[in-house]
């Protein structure tokens, strides 16, 4: 319905979208995104929106993305116009570009494009942006949902991007993985050690897809660890009996647990202390279903942190403490007090702790946790004063020494003023009563006395109830009772009557010398009642118990009708039954199976294979084990991968020569060596340094203290110097980072290492390879480059190359061994080209190698000019050699 | 994973929608609104909702309810987590999250949350990243966006959300090199009828304002940190440091954040600030009541008890309060049934009382149970449990900054139960 304002109103939009000014169009755009996020419609928009997609104007260019987002779906036509405008996108420069593009195009839930979605994804994958790697994982997800039958062209890309070595990348991932795919286990393998490798420093909420993810795939191919406690217990009940010989062969193969095992629980434990309460839950849930059970501890005090939180947090924790504590209370039994309740709490949370209290309750704190109760039940909120009642009914139960306490108290609640306590008492009692049908007469007799003072009818009714059901355990008490009833029977409520009269009947049957006569006037009064329920039960009762010519053989079984034993109600908690989902889910919280919901697997018998998860080590492209070095010393200063401020986009680097080189020779040191490495990574301590690595080890038999880089430089240098490591134990060795601003130069860096008692003159001479950074660049960015680099800038030379050296591979694998430059991807087959920056000035050197049968022409362009033919000489000698 | 979300006011008012996949219906809140009067008080509105097709998970922040849809199994603290991170970072961006302020800037907010998520998974979260992405908004941009049509939205893609480092800026530069700390304890405690401890611990935080150029890269130490029992960490903090050293050793994001919370541990006796004597009694005839509190210091480590506030939430049948205070102002609000006595500092020479009658409903059966009295203080200079930061140490830049530490005990939830 269009009210006409509200038509003038839109063509006041189109009309300002349709303007020249920019500033008019935003306007628009921004009411449009208001209309938008209230719910209105504003579909009828869209020719006008969709003109603007390609505008230069950042702020309005996004503002259509959400709109063509919103009502692409309802306007598939139109929005085939933009498709064009992102296709373009895809192949910016600009990463942020590259990949909004890519979101965009991917959320546009139009069927038709999807083979252009598929291609799409296909080149993000492979994109040098870790950041559009990662939105190529989203689109996959979004893809799947628009189009399944995409299934096994989307799982090789994931195939793909789960061999990604960011930690941007592999949240996203293991989220498409987890919707597209999450049968294929046999795709994880083999990245199974690099996702425990990389979780520490994935964003949170990759980390607790991951971990959850993990936490099914170590269920699948790792034995129970659980299984050391059963197998003990079982050896000592066989001992008896059983040969010494079999006994000994059960010995003979102890539970070993699976290093890959181990490592994810290692490697999981310090996110217990992030702040994120779902990662916390997640690792939590991790070490309930993985954990050998007596390291399960260590997770009670980070989930009792989360009970500070938020109310909702709170909520979800306790439900899975209550499942916990189920089986196992000693976990939770220390922190007992902090689930007492407040009377601010909410009344979900309430009935958690009290389901949780009352899970913890044994012998030893029964009696402070009833002190606990005897506070709430005089609450004001009175559902939570009920659940109350029925928790120490539980106790009561549970915990035969209280029973009898328990009694007592729920009795004295029943001059309580309140009905549903009243209620709830007389109910609990009437269940421990059941349980335990021997010794109640005592309580039967205090509650008739009880009885004229309570009024409400509920416990009237219940109390008659029970007086009937164990009549023959109160001989004499029970006509009395039946005697005064008979008085008041009149002024009675309904519940109430119908109670009497089954009293009567009842009693009739086992004691009918001394109730005849009452239960008759019963029936009397019973049967000219205004209440026709209860002249019905008069009626049948009197044909059930009485007998005469019309009652027929139903009568015979009275007694065995009326006093049927009943089974006594169960008391139990209400997550008994949650176990069977995974801790921390959806499913688990709702206690049904939601959609989506991945089945834990039971532990296999036997390990299937452990070497599936092996990994070669062939790929020269960032070494994995120089970043786990790096990884254990300076968590953060590692793989900086992207430099802070450069002008130029910069890339990682293709190859870290793993090689070091000798700073100091143990001799030389008296006993200390050092040796030191390039990591090719830009340096965290300053734009125009170099990064080092430096690896110290002591070789005496006595620990040097005090190990550091003296404050004067001989050369002009700016170094930054690593924190001086206190002590340094016998034969141990240590890795720090330092950087050394060598100003584009191969002057030797000098500077003194020092020892508490010494001091060693130690100099770096860096290869001008490594006084480069890698950036990347388009093929023709690099040519435009390159013509500005003419004359004086240019250096090149003709080699003979070994024929073993002609491949493309063996080119690119030499020039970037040499030096740390990016590699532009060519369109010719026999044009190489390299790429990088100097670290101090940022001067650009392009590198390129032609390729003329059998000769090679390598030409580099750069300002520096002595760089340039100092790098000639080193490319020419490594393309020269053959061998690796 | 998080297919849509609906802002509701406590009026019930659904005003704002946004879908991160194909859109839902609004008709899908009507189970929330049956869910939300079924619970009378919105604390009481259970977080997860089922409906025939859809989950509903919420949360209830600043009067507003964050409604979102969620269609398959997801870990439902992810959820939560994330709700709370938008509210948060509203709070950030606005100043206050509330439903004026998000009316208000609903372009910013809706382009923030399309930041945050990506078809249904977080893409950026951290504060640091969303303002260089998207700018919050000042009464100087916003001027200078009107006349000159430049836009509040970055242009390249954040450094950070590329590096290691995806919490802090790159080139941030200050003139004035700062770095503040404030160690915030707060006592949760119960105590009984005779002022006995049930229940007493010590939660704290460690807030930070660290305002510092370039890339540093700090070290916090404690003088006893012994004392922490259990600990988390902002993401920055590198956890094996704290493990094998004790030391919290970080790269800090800029601005404000949380950098830790702690626990002290039980072993440790609590050390209870004040005391507070009362009597509240119910008359069984006249429907009236007396009442009598007085509030003393106990273990105040030589320190001043400020902004002390007694609330008290009465039974329903308590009409009006006749009282009288020695100190501060008293107010009983009969809708809500809450008294509110505003006492201040504490001075210990004259103990604040507060006296006087309590009407109740003619009629109207006495309440059984005394009300509990919920107590709110603040301590400044001062970290009950004793924690003391030792020094900070900055590495990897040349500048001196300025630091400092302030020390602040308030009262977590203080109950008094009577």
């Amino acid at each position: 319905m269009l009210s006409p304002w509200f038509l003038c109103r839109n063509e006041d939009l189109k009309e300002m979208l349709e303007s020249n000014k920019e500033s008019l169009k935003l306007e628009a755009m921004k009411r449009i995104v208001g209309l938008i996020a209230k719910g209105k419609n504003a579909s009828e928009l869209f020719p006008a929106v969709v003109k603007n997609v390609a505008s230069k104007n950042i702020e309005l260019k996004k503002l259509v993305y959400v709109y063509l987002v919103r009502y692409a779906e309802e306007q598939q036509d139109l929005a085939l116009l933009s498709i064009s405008t992102f296709q373009r996108a895809l192949k910016d420069p600009n990463q942020l570009i590259r990949a909004s593009a890519l979101r965009v195009l991917s959320s546009i839930r139009v069927p038709i494009i999807v083979p252009i979605m598929m291609l799409a994804i296909k080149e993000a994958a492979t994109d040098l942006s870790p950041y559009v790697r990662k939105t190529a994982a989203h689109a996959i997800q979004k893809l799947y949902s628009l189009d399944p039958d995409q299934k096994e062209h989307l799982i090789e890309v994931i195939e793909k991007l789960l061999k990604d070595k960011s930690t941007l990348v592999a949240g996203s991932v293991v989220m498409a993985f987890e919707e597209v795919c999450p049968d294929r286990i046999d795709l994880i393998h083999k990245n199974y050690r690099k996702l425990c490798n990389l979780l520490v420093d994935v964003e949170e909420w990759g980390q607790v897809v991951i971990i959850h993810m993990l936490t099914r795939y170590a269920r699948t191919q790792f034995v129970s660890p659980w299984r050391e406690d059963a197998v003990f217990d079982e050896n000592s009940a066989k001992a008896f009996y059983d040969s010494e010989e079999e006994r000994r062969v059960d010995q003979s193969k102890p539970y070993i647990m699976d290093p890959d095992h181990r490592l994810l629980l290692r490697n999981t434990k310090p996110l217990l202390q992030s702040r994120n309460t779902a990662v916390v839950m997640a690792v939590s849930q991790l070490y309930w279903h993985l954990a050998p059970k007596h390291e399960l501890s260590i997770i009670t005090k980070s989930l009792v942190r989360l009970l500070r939180s938020h109310r909702e947090v709170q909520y979800i924790v306790l439900q899975n403490i209550a499942t916990m504590s189920i089986q196992r209370k000693g976990m939770f039994e220390p922190f007992m007090k902090s689930f007492y309740v407040r009377s601010t709490d909410a009344t979900h949370i309430k009935t958690l702790k009290l389901e949780i209290l009352t899970n913890l309750a044994n012998e030893a704190n029964i009696s402070t946790i009833l002190r606990e109760f005897q506070t709430y039940v005089k609450s004001q909120d009175k559902a939570f004063a009920a659940a109350t009642i029925q928790a120490i009914g539980c106790c009561a139960t549970n915990i035969s020494e209280v029973t009898d306490t328990c009694l007592n108290g729920l009795v004295l609640l029943l001059s309580n003023r309140d009905e549903t306590v009243v209620a709830e008492s007389v109910v609990v009692i009437k269940k421990l009563l059941q349980t335990q049908p021997s010794q109640h007469s005592d309580i039967i007799k205090h509650m008739a006395k009880l009885f004229d003072n309570i009024t409400v009818p509920m416990a009237r009714a219940s109390i008659l109830w029970l007086m009937g059901e164990y009549c023959e355990h109160v001989p004499k008490i029970a006509p009395d009772v039946l005697r005064k009833m008979a008085k008041t029977f009149t002024d009675e409520e309904d519940i109430v009557k119908l109670q009497i009269v089954n009293l009567a009947a009842k009693l009739y049957l086992t004691n009918s010398k001394q109730t005849k006569l009452l239960t008759q006037y019963i029936l009397n009064l019973g049967k000219y009642d205004q209440n026709y329920d209860i002249r019905d039960r008069t009626r049948f009762i009197r044909q059930l118990i009485v007998p005469n010519e019309k009652s027929g053989a139903l009568s015979k079984y009275a007694r065995r009708i009326l006093m049927a034993p009943k089974p006594a109600p169960v008391l139990q908690s209400a997550f008994k039954d949650r176990d069977r989902f995974q801790l921390g889910t959806l499913s688990h919280t709702l206690n049904s199976q939601a959609s989506g919901y991945l089945e834990l697997s039971d532990w296999p018998a036997v390990a299937p294979d452990q070497s599936v998860r092996n990994v070669e080590v062939v790929e020269p492209v960032r070494l994995p084990c120089i970043y786990l070095v790096f990884k254990d010393n300076v968590k953060n200063f590692d793989a900086v991968s992207w430099p802070v401020c450069v002008s130029l986009q910069a890339s990682s680097p293709v190859f870290v020569p793993e090689t070091s080189h000798e700073l100091l020779h143990r001799m030389t040191g008296k006993g200390l060596s050092a040796q030191y490495r390039f990591t090719r990574q830009p340096c965290i301590y300053g734009n125009s340094m170099v990064s080092l690595q430096l690896t110290l080890s002591n070789s005496t038999d006595q620990a040097l203290e005090n190990i550091h880089i003296s404050e004067k430089s001989s050369t002009g240098q700016n170094i930054h110097r690593f924190n001086a490591i206190e002590r340094l134990e016998p034969q141990a060795s240590v890795t720090v980072s330092m950087g050394v601003d060598f100003n584009d130069s191969t002057q030797a860096a000098n500077f003194q290492l020092c020892t508490k008692e010494d001091e060693f003159s130690v100099s770096i001479q860096p290869a001008v390879g490594e006084l480069l950074l890698p950036i990347t660049m388009s093929e023709a960015d690099f040519t435009k480059e390159q013509g500005k680099l003419v004359g004086m800038n240019e250096s090149s030379a003709t080699i003979t190359m070994t024929p073993e050296n002609v491949s493309s591979q063996s080119v690119n694998r030499k020039v970037v061994s040499v030096a740390n430059l990016g590699v532009i991807p060519s369109g010719q087959e026999n044009i190489y080209r390299f790429s990088g920056k100097t670290v101090s000035s940022g001067s650009l050197v392009l590198v390129s190698v032609v390729l003329k049968d059998p000769d090679a022409v390598i030409t580099i362009n750069t300002e520096k000019t002595v760089m340039g033919s100092m790098l000639l000489r080193q490319v020419k000698t490594a393309l020269t050699n053959s061998g690796p | 994973m998080i297919h849509s979300l609906f802002l509701i006011n406590n009026a019930g008012d659904l005003f704002l929608e946004k879908h991160w996949k194909s859109v839902i219906s609004r008709s899908v809140c009507d189970y929330f609104f049956e869910a939300r009067e079924k619970a009378v008080e919105p604390d009481n509105v259970p977080p997860v909702i089922r409906t025939p097709h859809h989950y509903l998970i919420n949360i209830y922040r600043e009067k507003i309810f964050f409604v979102s849809v969620i269609q398959t199994e997801v870990p439902p603290l992810f959820v939560i987590e994330f709700l709370h991170r938008v509210a948060e970072t509203f709070q950030d961006y606005f100043g206050e999250c509330s439903e004026t302020t998000i009316k208000d800037n609903v372009v910013i907010v809706y382009e923030l949350l399309e930041e945050m998520l990506d078809n249904g998974f977080p893409l950026a979260t951290e504060s640091n990243i969303l303002k260089e992405l998207i700018r919050p908004p000042t009464i100087l941009r916003s001027m200078v966006n009107t006349i000159t049509g430049s836009s509040n939205v970055g242009e390249t893609l954040p450094t950070g959300q590329l590096s290691n480092i995806p919490w802090r800026r790159a080139g941030v530069k200050y003139t004035n090199n700062e770095a503040y700390f404030d160690v915030v304890e707060e006592i949760d405690a119960i105590l009984d009828k005779s002022g006995t401890t049930v229940f007493a611990e010590i939660q704290g935080v460690i807030d930070a304002c660290v305002k510092l150029s370039g890339m540093p890269d700090l070290t916090l130490s404690f003088m006893n940190p012994r004392l922490l029992d259990d600990v988390s960490f902002h993401p920055c903090v590198r956890y094996k440091r704290w493990e094998s050293e004790r030391v919290i050793s970080f790269i800090p994001p800029d601005g404000n954040f949380q950098l830790m919370s702690y626990h002290i541990s039980a072993q440790n006796l609590v050390a209870i600030p004040i005391y507070v004597k009362q009597n509240i009694s119910f008359f069984e005839t006249g429907s009236s009541g007396r009442l009598d509190i007085t509030v003393g210091p106990k273990q105040t480590m030589g320190k001043t008890v400020e902004c002390l506030v007694v609330t008290v939430h009465m039974p329903k049948v308590v009409l009006s309060a006749n009282l009288s205070a020695t100190q501060g102002t008293y107010n009983y609000d009969p809708v809500t049934k809450i008294l509110l006595w505003d006492i201040g500092k504490l001075n210990p020479q004259k103990l604040p009382n507060l006296k006087g009658s309590l009407s109740l409903q003619s009629g109207a059966p006495k309440p059984e149970e005394n009300p509990s009295l919920n107590i709110d203080l603040k301590i400044q200079q001062l970290a009950i449990s004793g924690l003391k930061v030792n020094r900070l140490d900055m590495y990897g830049e040349k500048y001196k900054p300025f630091k400092g530490v302030k020390y602040v005990t308030k009262a977590g939830k203080f109950q008094v139960r009577t």
